[in-house]
Order: structure tokens, then sequence, then C-alpha cells
């Protein structure tokens, strides 16, 4: 992304209790946008959103896909796997299965990808101020 | 629709004969829960001094204990009576609500608990009006905040009154009402006293209490078939009188193109809705850091996921075991599956194994519900006192104090509306009310979080469209579909405008909603500063620098 113009304009509403934390002064406003268009932050984006959206959309079809199933292919859905268990009951657990797998697959890339970068940018933000 | 809706949210086990024998034990159970979570809710309260002990439990809590309270939060009645009672009545279509709640936790997990976690303070309504203009998006997202809550909680209260006075054996009017004020009265202790500290407490109680009882009934339950999940499966269907249809999907939702699209359109709304729970988002405000909200909505993903996957043992073992006469004959939209199940494992009516199972689970069921609407309470008059009264009204010349007592004030008056309006519409539909909660969460609350989050040019006309358009349009089709009028399942039988044809409105006003946010934003000027305020909220959400 580009770098963000200075301005010396104030936020809209200065003076609420979060003024802090809503409306940084300009000077800091501008390294917030320096650190936004430094190359340690690109990939700390590009690391988060990479995963989390193509991700996203994936289990979001998944389970469309599944709902869709149940509605307009109960043939298929009915047919046996073993005993009693049909392909419905196994695609039902398979969605239990693919959300902790996702989740624990998410924890692992944040913990290996994400945390590093964002503490030492936060380590850098800290030290700047 | 109707059925498999009422059958999930309105909780009422209906375990008249059983129950009454019995009620001198449930009472004693139920005392203790109350007497217990009060003290905790007292300890708590003399630990809350400032606003972040009060709205975020001074951000204190592990991730693994707020995943517990997120679980309690989410544990609703609705899911341990109603998911138990749909699957036993109508099979597999009922199982497909445990998955669509389970689910949508990744949403949460993948693009909103962290960046929330680290750009807000408070409420919801913080994160949104972040870099947008504060008090119009901090009134929009106050607003639909307490309709949100306050049309959950409604749900919650209606389900609390009826169980409790069926349990009781109290049906009469007079009774009711009292247990109903009585109901509410400990729920808004919980919250002016203990706040946010002692809230979590009363949901990790809760929730440890949920997933020991339904497990014991899962352990009871799989013995009994020797631990045989295809026998169980089979017996079910035996047991239904519908044979493998009871195993396949349809039974439900399979009648004609209708309600498969209001299927659909439900699907979306559970699997979009949970990222957008005020009362849920909240909770991640009470860890230190974004990791340990990461941390918090894994344990809570593993802890729901795993109680999910036992109300296939509570449902198709109350199919197998009690049969749909008997739970049809106690109550005919099945909310009594799960006690008559805990009666049936324990020994059955009239031993003393089972009477025990049965008072520990209906007393586990008026636990669940006291937590979440006390969840409700807190979530509601928080948003009340920081987004409008603090920075709205008084427009950000308040003192904490001040904003403190508010909230407070708000509670009170949250839990007495919640009361008025159940003790007025406790013949209402709470099926209506709870599918409108997720539905309207998903269309007014998630375009605008996300597009906060994710978006630049995200504009504050762009956030209103949104929020109010997704509010009108949700509450709107619902008021005009076949839960409020047009048969006799509906709120006004006698009436017939039901103009929409689907129960549930998520198909038309999610996307309804984000598409507002989108044109909203495009059709104004960019917000002054939109490329330095973005640039901030991105830099904070992503390193957690200067969070709370």
């Amino acid at each position: 992304m580009d770098t963000a113009p200075v301005t010396t304009e104030g936020p809209d509403e200065p003076d609420g209790p979060d003024a802090t934390a809503t409306a940084a002064p300009a000077g800091v406003a501008n390294r917030f946008s320096e650190v936004q268009s430094s190359a340690e932050f690109g990939e700390l984006r590009r690391a988060q959103r990479s995963f989390a959206f193509p991700l996203t959309l994936a289990f979001v079809s998944w389970y469309l896909l599944y709902v869709l199933l149940s509605n307009y292919a109960g043939d298929f859905m009915g047919s046996t796997v073993l005993g009693n268990i049909n392909v419905a009951f196994v695609l039902g657990l398979a969605q239990f299965l693919t959300t902790f797998l996702i989740a624990w697959w998410y924890s692992r890339h944040a913990a290996a990808k994400l945390d590093p970068k964002a503490e030492a940018l936060r380590a850098r933000l800290e030290a700047g101020e | 629709m109707a059925g498999i809706s009422s059958a999930l949210h309105t909780g009422i086990p209906l375990a008249a004969g059983a129950a009454s024998e019995h009620r001198t034990l449930i009472i004693t159970l139920f005392s203790v829960f109350v007497a217990a979570t009060l003290a905790i809710t007292v300890w708590a309260g003399r630990q809350t001094k400032d606003a972040t002990d009060f709205y975020a439990g001074g951000r204190s809590f592990t991730g693994f204990q707020n995943g517990l309270a997120i679980s309690g939060d989410y544990m609703s009645a609705a899911s341990f009576l109603g998911i138990a009672g749909a699957i036993a009545l109508y099979g597999y279509d009922g199982f497909l609500y445990s998955i669509g709640f389970l689910v949508a936790w990744l949403v949460a997990l993948l693009l909103v608990a962290e960046p929330l976690r680290n750009s807000g303070r408070f409420t919801m309504a913080d994160a949104l009006a972040y870099r947008l203009k504060q008090r119009p998006v901090r009134t929009a997202a106050g607003t639909s905040t307490i309709v949100v809550s306050i049309f959950y909680l409604l749900a919650q209260m209606i389900g609390a009154g009826a169980l409790v006075a069926l349990l009781l054996g109290a049906s009469g009017e007079g009774s009711r009402r009292w247990i109903i004020g009585l109901v509410g009265l400990v729920m808004v202790l919980y919250v002016t006293i203990g706040g946010m500290k002692g809230t979590t407490w009363v949901q990790i109680v809760k929730a440890v209490l949920l997933i020991l009882g339904t497990l014991l009934i899962t352990v009871l339950v799989l013995n009994k078939v020797g631990w045989n999940v295809s026998t169980l499966l089979g017996r079910a269907a035996e047991e239904s009188g519908k044979g493998k249809a009871f195993l396949e999907p349809g039974l439900l939702y399979g009648k004609d193109g209708t309600t498969k699209l209001n299927f659909i359109s439900l699907g979306l709304a559970l699997v979009l809705g949970t990222a957008g729970l005020p009362h849920i988002l909240i909770r991640f405000y009470t860890v230190p850091t974004a990791k340990a909200a990461r941390k918090s909505v894994n344990w809570a993903i593993g802890i729901i996921g795993a109680f999910y996957l036992m109300t296939i043992a509570l449902g198709f073992g109350a199919a197998a075991l009690v049969g749909s006469k008997s739970i049809t004959a106690s109550d005919p939209s099945g909310n009594t599956a799960a006690p008559l199940l805990a009666q049936e494992v324990g020994g059955g009516a009239g031993s003393t194994g089972g009477a025990v199972l049965l008072a520990v689970i209906s007393a586990v069921a008026f636990a669940t519900i006291l937590a979440v609407v006390a969840g409700l309470t807190l979530a509601s008059s928080a948003s009340f006192a920081h987004d409008l009264w603090a920075n709205v009204i008084r427009k950000g010349k308040t003192s904490e104090k001040e904003e403190l007592l508010t909230a407070k004030c708000a509670a009170v008056v949250i839990g007495a509306v919640a009361i008025a309006l159940s003790i007025f519409a406790h013949r209402l539909n709470a099926a209506a009310v709870v599918a409108l909660a997720f539905a309207v969460a998903a269309s007014a609350n998630l375009p605008t979080i996300l597009y906060s989050l994710f978006w630049k040019r995200f504009a504050t006309q762009g956030a209103l469209w949104s929020i109010y358009g997704g509010l009108i349009s949700s509450v709107g089709l619902v008021i005009f579909s076949p839960v409020v009028s047009g048969n006799e399942k509906a709120l006004f039988p006698g009436m017939s405008f039901d103009y929409f044809p689907l129960g549930n409105p998520g198909l038309v006003s999610i996307p309804l909603g984000f598409l507002l946010g989108w044109l909203g934003s495009l059709l104004s000027e960019p917000e002054p500063d939109a490329d330095a305020k973005y640039a901030e909220l991105e830099v904070r959400s992503l390193t957690g620098h200067g969070a709370h």
C-alpha cells in the first residue's frame, strides 16, 4: 500500500474519553504510515491475509456445499457407508474435523509466521516513543 | 422452520409428572448454584474498581479461562435442550444445527478476534468507530448491539420463565410472573455487582457444569448401546417409526423449494451471525493480548465442538431410548428430550437414579439460562453507557464513575425491560426471536466489522447504511414472515401479512448489509485522513501496538 500523505488535520472528535485510542496526533499518525509502508509490515500483512482470506473462502464454500448437498442430493447423502452410518453422517462429522483442523492449522501458522513479525514491529514502535 | 426452531430456542422441559415428584431436589441444586455464583459475584465485585474491571474483567483472564467463558456464553439452553430435542424428533435435520453453530467460530478466529482485541477497548462499537466519525457510527453500532441483545435476552427470559414454571409445577400466571421477576433480579445482581469479572466466572462455572452433565449422559447412553454408534443410530431410526429417512437430510426441511431455501437462509445466518454477536465479541477484551484472544477462541472451538458432538448422543439417544412418542407427549417440540433421557439412563421414571439425574440436568439447564442472560445484559448495558451515553450524549465529557453508574443503571433498566416484555409477551415464539438475533447480527454487524478492519475506502456513510439497512431489513422481513402471521404456529395466528415466504431473513438481509456498506462508502467522499487513519488501524490491529 502507498505511503499516506501526512495531514495536520486532527480527528473529528478529539475530546472523547477514547481520544487517545482513536485519534493519534499527526506526528504519531505519520509514524503509523511509515510503519505501514515498511517492507516488514508488508510481509506481516501478506502472511496474515494470504492465509486467512483463501482459507475463509474455502471453509465457507465447503460448509455451503454441505448445506446444498443436504438440500438437493438426498440419495447421495443417504447412501450407506458402514452399518447405519451414511454419507450425510460422515460429511457432518467431517465438518467438525475440518473445523478443528483449520483452527489448529491457523494457530500454528500464526505462532510461526505472524507473532514474531508482529512482536518485532511492536517493539520497534514502542522504542520510538 | 417453526417446528425445529421452537424446539431449538424455547427450552421448555415439560417433564411435568416426573419432575413434580422431585421438585425439592431441583430447587436445592439450583439454589446451591445461585448461592455459589452470587458469592463469586460479590467477591468479583470487591475487585472491580475501574472501567476496565467492570467492562473487561481487568483484562486479567487467561486464554483457557476465557475459552470456557465464551463456551458458557454460547452454549445456551437452545443448544442443550433444543438441539437434543430437534435431533430426537427430526433426526439428521436437527444435527445440521450443531454444525452451523460450530463452523461459525472459524470466521471469528480467522478474521475478527485478534484485530478486534487489538483495536477495541470495551464494546463492539469501539472497533467500528475507530477510523470513522465517532458519534454517528457509535450511535448505530450501539443501537444494533442493544437490539440484538434484547431480542436474544427476551428469548432466554421467555424460556427461563416457562422452564421454571413448568418444572416447579407452578403453571399459574401469577407464579410465572413472580419467577420471571426473580430470574431477572438474580441476573441484574450478577451484572451490577460483579461486572465482567463476576459474569465471566459465572460463565466458567456454568460451562463446566454443562459439559460434565452432557458428558455423563453421553457415557451412559453409549454404555447402553455397547459403545457402538451404528447400533445407536439403528435403534433411533427404528424407534422413530421413520426408518432410514430419520438418518437422512430432509425430514424437516426437505418438503418443498421454499423450505429448502429457508434452510439455506438459516444456514447462512448461523455461520455468519456468531462473529457479529456483541456479547460474544466483548469477551475478547477480557484477555490481555491478541494471542490470548486467539487461544481463547481455540479453546472455545474445542469445548463447543466436543459439546455439539455429544448432542448426537443426546438426541439420537433420546430417540432410541425414550422414543419420540413419549417425547412429544411431554413436549410437542421436543425440548424435554434431554431431561427425559437423563431420567431414562439414570434408571427410569420412579427410580432414585432417574430422579437424581433428572434434577441434575434440569438444574444445569437453569444455570445455563441464567448465565447467558447475564452475559447479554452486560453487553447491552456496557454499550449503552460507553457508546451512547459517554460518547454520544455526553460527548466524552463524563467521568469514569458516572459512566459506570450509567452502565449499572442501564443493566437494571434492561433487566426490567426484559422482565416486562417477557411477562406481556410470554406467548411469543422464542424461536423467532433468537433466529432474528443471529440474522440481525450477521446483517447489521458483520459487514461493518469486516469492512472497517480490511477495507481502506470504507466510509461513515457505508457503515450507517450497512448497520441501519441490515437492521431494518432483517427485522422487517421477520415481521412479514410466516413466523409472525399467516398460520396457526405464528405469533399472530389470526392475522395474515406473511408476504415474505422464508422464516429466516438471512438470505436477503445479509447480502443487502454487505452491499449497502460497499455502496454507501463508494457514493460518499472518502473520510478525511482516510489513509493515515487506516494506517493506524492496520498497524495497531496487526501488531497490537498501543492496545488497551
